[in-house]
C-alpha cells in the first residue's frame, strides 16, 4: 500500500448552498472512483474539515461522472452576506478535500504532485 | 429552424468579466448571447436604487454593453437574452431604447419579462394566508417584520420563449433562473413542448454548465497548470440540437479549454441531490448525464433525464439583517503568527474592557489557516501574516467602535505590523437572504415586445 493525496487521483470544486458548502471530488478513472468511494466515507470528510465544519457531512454517489458529491452542513459561518469568514462562499473547500491522505494498493497509477 | 443553435454565456455574475460578452459576440459564430447579472444580494441593492429613484434598479452595465455592441448585433442577427432588468425590466428597456436612437439604429425589437417581483404584493398575499417559510429552517416570513427590502419569484423558462417567438431581439428579464436564460432558445427554436422533460432536462444541463461563464473552460480547473491562455480565456458556447444533445465548446483562438474534466467540475458546482435537481421548469437527473470528447476542446452532453416540474417557484427573498465589519493588519516575522495571535487578544480585549460586545466575532489567519483550518500543520516560523478581525452585530455604533480599535495596534501593540493604510473598517448594512416557495398559481408573468 502506498499513502497519497487526494489530489493524486481526483479533482474537485467546490460552491455554496446557504451555510452548507458542496464538494464535488471526481475520480481521474474507473479504478480510482472505486477507490474514493470506498475510502472517503462522510466521516472521514467531517474529520478531515474539523474545525471548519460544525454540521453534518452528506455524500452522494453519480457514477456516470466518476463523482462523489459532499454536502458540509454549517461551514461557512452562517453562510452568503452574513458570514464573518474571508471564505463565506467555501469556494476554497474543494482543494482542501484534495488534502486528504488516503492508502491505496500500490499499483493504482496515481498522478506525481507538481513543483512549482 | 436551423441546427444546432450556438448559444453562448458572457457573464456569470455581477462583476464578471466585462470584455467576455464582446468577445463571444464578435469572435466567432454565435446565435444567442446569455448575460446572468443577478445574486441574491443583486435584487436587493436594485430595489433601494429604485426606491431612490424610479427610473433606476436595473444593471447599468449592461447598458454600457449594448452601446458597445448593438451595431454587431443587429449586422450579426444576434439575439441577447439578460436578466440584467433587476427590479425594473422597463426603465433598463428604456435605457437601451435611448442609446439605439443615439447610435441611429433602428428596428431593434425588445422583450421584457415581468412579474417575478412580488415585494409589493407581500402584504396582501400574507393576509390572504400565503405562507412564505424559510425553506431550511421553516420560520415564517412575518419574523423578519419590517426588514424585508426585495422578493423575486424564480421564473420559468417559458415567457422568454414567449418573447422570442414574439419576435424580440434582446429580452430583458428580473429574476429568471440562470439556466433558464439558456433553455429559453432551446424551447422557442425547436419548439419543445413544456412537458418534454428530457429535452427540457437537457436545456437546463445546457444552461446550467454554462451559468457561471468560464468555470466550464478552464477557470476555477483543478489542474491549473494545464490551462492554456488564462488571459484571453474563451466563455462557453454550446451547439444545442432539437433532440436534446448538445456540445460545450468555445470561440477558436482562444484561450481556456474544454474537456470533460473542466465541463464535470462544473456540472457539479453548487449541486445538492443529484437526481433532484429543482428548477421552475424541470426536475433533473444528474445521474444521468453521459459525455464524451468530440474533438479538441469540443464535449458532446448526452442522455440527460428529467421529470415533472413541481408545482412551486422558488422565491428569493432579501432582508436587512444587522451589520457587519472587517479589519486587516499585515505582521512580520519573526514570530508573526505568535505576534498575530496576540494582536487578536488584544483588540477582543480592548473591546471588551470598553464594554462592546457583538452578536458574533471571528479571528483568522490569512495566509496561515483562513481558509483550510489546520489541515495542513500550521509552520513555527512564516515569514508574515494578515491578521483579519471580523465582528457583526444588529448595533451599528459596537461596529463604528470596532472598526478604531485596529490602527492603534500599529504603535501600541507588538513590533512589525503594516498594512493600515486603507483606513478604519466600516460598518456594511448586511443584506440577508431568505429563501421560500410558492404556489405557481399565485405568480402571473407578463411578455411585451417593443420596437425603436
Amino acid at each position: 500500500m502506498q499513502r497519497i493525496l487526494l489530489r493524486q487521483i481526483a479533482h474537485a470544486r467546490s460552491g455554496d448552498k446557504g451555510d452548507s458548502s458542496n464538494v464535488g471530488l471526481i475520480a481521474e478513472n474507473e479504478a480510482a472512483y472505486e477507490i474514493i468511494r470506498k475510502e472517503v466515507a462522510t466521516e472521514n470528510v467531517k474529520k478531515h474539515f474539523k474545525g471548519i465544519v460544525k454540521g453534518e457531512v452528506d455524500r452522494y454517489e453519480l457514477p456516470n461522472l466518476l463523482c462523489l458529491n459532499f454536502i458540509l452542513h454549517d461551514s461557512l459561518g452562517g453562510g452568503g452576506s452574513e458570514s464573518l469568514r474571508n471564505d463565506a462562499q467555501g469556494k476554497t473547500h474543494g482543494q482542501a478535500l484534495l488534502l486528504m491522505e488516503i492508502e491505496v494498493p500500490d499499483d493504482l497509477p496515481v498522478q506525481p504532485i507538481k513543483i512549482f | 429552424m436551423q441546427e444546432p443553435i450556438l448559444i453562448g454565456n458572457g457573464q456569470g455574475f455581477w462583476g464578471d468579466s466585462i470584455d467576455a460578452p464582446k468577445k463571444l459576440i464578435e469572435g466567432g459564430p454565435i446565435h444567442y448571447v446569455t448575460l446572468d447579472y443577478l445574486a441574491e444580494v443583486t435584487m436587493s441593492i436594485m430595489q433601494r436604487q429604485k426606491l431612490h429613484d424610479p427610473q433606476r434598479g436595473y444593471a447599468t452595465d449592461f447598458v454600457q454593453l449594448m452601446k458597445d455592441t448593438l451595431p454587431s448585433i443587429l449586422d450579426k442577427n444576434i439575439k441577447v437574452i439578460a436578466n440584467a432588468g433587476g427590479v425594473n425590466p422597463k426603465a433598463c428597456r428604456e435605457a437601451i431604447f435611448t442609446v439605439a436612437r443615439e447610435l441611429g439604429l433602428t428596428g431593434l425589437k425588445i422583450g421584457i419579462v415581468e412579474g417575478d417581483d412580488i415585494v409589493e404584493q407581500l402584504p396582501a398575499m400574507m393576509t390572504k394566508g400565503v405562507e412564505l417559510n424559510h425553506m431550511e429552517t421553516g420560520e415564517p416570513l412575518t419574523s423578519l417584520k419590517d426588514n424585508v427590502l426585495s422578493a423575486n419569484v424564480y421564473i420559468s423558462s417559458l415567457p422568454i420563449a414567449e418573447a422570442l417567438a414574439q419576435g424580440a431581439q434582446v429580452i430583458i428579464t428580473g429574476r429568471a433562473t440562470d439556466p433558464g436564460l439558456v433553455l429559453a432558445p432551446m424551447i422557442y427554436e425547436f419548439g419543445w413542448k413544456k412537458d418534454e422533460w428530457d429535452k427540457l432536462a437537457a436545456g437546463t444541463i445546457a444552461g446550467h454548465i454554462l451559468e457561471c461563464g468560464a468555470q466550464a473552460t478552464g477557470g476555477n480547473f483543478t489542474r491549473w497548470w494545464e490551462v492554456p491562455d488564462f488571459a484571453n480565456i474563451g466563455y462557453p458556447i454550446v451547439e444545442a440540437k432539437s433532440d436534446g444533445t448538445f456540445v460545450v465548446t468555445k470561440h477558436p483562438g482562444t484561450g481556456g479549454m474544454v474537456t470533460k474534466d473542466t465541463v464535470i467540475e462544473q456540472i457539479v458546482y453548487e449541486m445538492g441531490d443529484p437526481e433532484n435537481y429543482i428548477s421552475p421548469d424541470v426536475k433533473v437527473d444528474f445521474t444521468t448525464i453521459q459525455l464524451e470528447e468530440d474533438g479538441e476542446n469540443r464535449v458532446k452532453v448526452f442522455g440527460v433525464k428529467g421529470s415533472p416540474a413541481t408545482d412551486s417557484y422558488k422565491v428569493s427573498i432579501s432582508y436587512r439583517d444587522g451589520f457587519k465589519a472587517s479589519g486587516t493588519l499585515t505582521i512580520s516575522g519573526p514570530d508573526a503568527y505568535a505576534k498575530a495571535q496576540k494582536c487578536g487578544e488584544i483588540i477582543w480585549q480592548r473591546l471588551q474592557d470598553a464594554g462592546c460586545t457583538f452578536e458574533d466575532t471571528n479571528t483568522e489567519y490569512l495566509g496561515l489557516s483562513s481558509s483550510h483550518g489546520e489541515i495542513n500543520p500550521i509552520p513555527q516560523q512564516v515569514n508574515e501574516v494578515v491578521l483579519r478581525v471580523s465582528a457583526r452585530d444588529s448595533n451599528q455604533k459596537n461596529l463604528l467602535r470596532f472598526g478604531k480599535e485596529i490602527a492603534p495596534l500599529v504603535t501600541n501593540g507588538p513590533p512589525g505590523i503594516t498594512g493600515f493604510a486603507g483606513g478604519r473598517p466600516k460598518p456594511q448594512e448586511i443584506v440577508a437572504y431568505w429563501p421560500a416557495l410558492i404556489d405557481k398559481n399565485l405568480v402571473k408573468t407578463s411578455v411585451t415586445v417593443e420596437e425603436v
